[in-house]
C-alpha cells in the first residue's frame, strides 16, 4: 500500500548518499504534492549494486513549484516541475513548508 | 541548500546553448552500443549498474570524456566487477587491438 495518497504534500528527505541515487540534487528538502502514483517498482539503488531481488517500493510523480525549487524563478507563479521520486526519499509535510 | 552536489546530477545547472544537429556515429560508438545490447541480453549488465558505475568515474573523468567513451568505461568497470574478464585479460587485448589498430588491420 502506497503511504501517501494524490494530492498529499510530501517533503523530499535532505540526504547526499553517495551511490546510485535518482532522486534529483535540485528537489531534496523540498516540499510537493503528489501528482500521481505510478505504481510499484524494484528501487533502482539497490538495482545498482546487483540487488535484483530487493522488493519493490511505490514511486510517486511529485509537483513542485518551480518558485520553490528555483529562488531567482521569475516565470509565472503557477508553473511547475513534476519529478519522479521513490517512496523511501519522502516524508509527510504541511501546506507552505 | 548545503551538501554534496554529484558532478553527474546537473539538473538546474546553466548548460549554455542547445545543439540540435544529430550527430554522426562513429563505427566504435555503435559497437559499444551494440556490447551494451549484448550484455543486457546476456544479463550481465542492467541499466542501473551502468548508471552508477558512469557516475562513478568521478569528477574530472566523468566531464572530460564523451558519452560513448564514459559508456564504455563503465561497460568495462561493470564487467570487471562481475568477473566476466580480468584486468590482465583486458590489459592485454586492449594493447591487441591497439596494434592492429595502428598498422590499419581495423576499420
Amino acid at each position: 500500500m502506497p503511504r501517501f495518497a494524490v494530492g498529499d504534500v510530501v517533503r523530499v528527505r535532505r540526504a547526499f548518499p553517495p551511490g546510485h541515487v535518482r532522486t534529483p540534487y535540485f528537489t531534496r528538502g523540498r516540499s510537493g504534492i503528489v501528482d500521481a502514483i505510478a505504481g510499484n517498482y524494484r528501487n533502482p539503488e539497490e538495482l545498482a549494486y546487483g540487488r535484483y531481488d530487493a522488493p519493490t517500493l511505490p514511486l510517486y510523480r511529485v509537483s513542485f513549484r518551480q518558485a520553490d525549487l528555483w529562488p531567482e524563478y521569475d516565470g509565472p507563479a503557477a508553473d511547475t516541475t513534476i519529478v519522479d521520486i521513490y517512496e523511501n526519499w519522502l516524508e509527510p509535510a504541511e501546506e507552505g513548508q | 541548500m548545503s551538501g554534496e552536489r554529484r558532478v553527474h546530477d546537473m539538473g538546474g545547472l546553466a548548460a549554455g546553448p542547445l545543439d540540435r544537429e544529430e550527430p554522426e556515429h562513429a563505427a566504435w560508438e555503435k559497437r559499444i552500443d551494440a556490447i551494451r545490447a549484448l550484455c543486457a541480453k546476456r544479463r550481465l549488465l542492467r541499466t542501473d549498474e551502468l548508471r552508477r558505475n558512469t557516475e562513478d568515474l568521478g569528477p574530472g573523468v566523468y566531464d572530460k570524456l564523451s558519452y560513448h567513451e564514459r559508456r564504455c568505461a563503465a561497460i568495462a568497470n561493470t564487467l570487471l566487477q562481475k568477473n566476466v574478464f580480468t584486468v590482465d585479460a583486458l590489459g592485454r587485448k586492449m594493447s591487441e587491438i591497439e596494434r592492429r589498430w595502428t598498422t590499419g588491420e581495423v576499420p
